[in-house]
């Protein structure tokens, strides 16, 4: 198996990631785009990594998937707070900074 | 077309689909179920490039835990839908062909870099020993100790934060 259908894949998961982050008004999808868009880095990380018979790709995915982790406690955290303050998780009604 | 290929193409496909559906769906959990397909696709992919422990970890902590916290906020806040609200009409077919544009430029970088200097190799043979937990485990205790202790202090910042976040909206209230 070539390299070149790994990256082509791991291109395409990212664009729907971003077309996700762009046209969803939902905050929790939101974020799902945020981690497809994540795993399709780390995607290319392993491809890359086996590539070139490094083991550095791999440890840098480890350390990706402890900060999408914990990028995703302390967002959610936040989405949980924010519908209790506004009752909608909608970010087209979270449009002032203020109450 | 090798067995190999075969494989990937079917993978690749289940991936694909199930992201377009996460995208499209109406309701959150769906979303978040399609989600969780993707990525035991992914994690399937790192089984076929020789990342064993990384497969492993991609399902218990993104499928396992990640998801599971997804579901559990969708099902708390009860958010499965939202209500229609006015939103700007021609944002989403921007979005779509902003994407295009997105996916068209990432192909043209790519194969122009590949007709001239041919940086991509192809891979055939790699012993999957070298990539093994072990392997891993070595690294990450010897060469990248730093980044790891302080992958901790993420991890125990990040608890601090939801706590914090959540109990001090329960005290205003």
């Amino acid at each position: 198996m070539p390299l070149n259908y790994y990256i082509v894949l791991s291109a395409i998961l990212f664009t729907l990631g971003a077309v996700g982050v762009l046209i969803r008004r939902n905050a929790i999808v939101i974020f799902m785009s945020v981690e497809l868009m994540l795993n399709a880095a780390n995607l290319a990380f392993v491809a890359f990594a086996k590539s070139y018979e490094a083991l550095s790709g791999q440890i840098f995915v480890f350390f990706v998937m402890t900060v999408a982790a914990a990028e995703v406690a302390v967002g959610l955290a936040l989405i949980v707070a924010i519908f209790r303050a506004k009752h909608s998780i909608n970010v087209d009604e979270l449009s002032s900074l203020k109450q | 077309m090798t067995v190999d290929a075969i494989l990937f193409f079917i993978l690749a496909l289940i991936s694909i689909i199930s992201a377009v559906s996460m995208l499209f769906s109406r309701n959150a959990v769906y979303s978040a179920l399609f989600l969780i397909i993707n990525f035991g696709t992914i994690a399937s992919f790192y089984l076929m490039l020789g990342a064993p422990f990384l497969a492993m970890a991609q399902v218990t902590v993104y499928a396992g835990a990640i998801m599971v916290l997804f579901l559990f906020v969708i099902m708390l806040l009860g958010a499965e839908q939202l209500r229609h609200s006015q939103s700007i009409g021609w944002q989403q077919p921007l979005a779509i062909i902003l994407g295009a544009v997105l996916l068209v430029e990432a192909g043209v970088i790519f194969f122009s870099m590949r007709d001239t200097s041919g940086m991509l190799p192809s891979f055939s043979t790699l012993d999957s020993e070298a990539a093994g937990p072990l392997a891993i485990g070595t690294a990450l205790f010897n060469q990248y100790l730093l980044p790891f202790e302080i992958t901790s202090v993420l991890l125990l910042v990040a608890m601090i934060g939801a706590i914090v976040l959540t109990k001090a909206e329960k005290r205003a209230r």
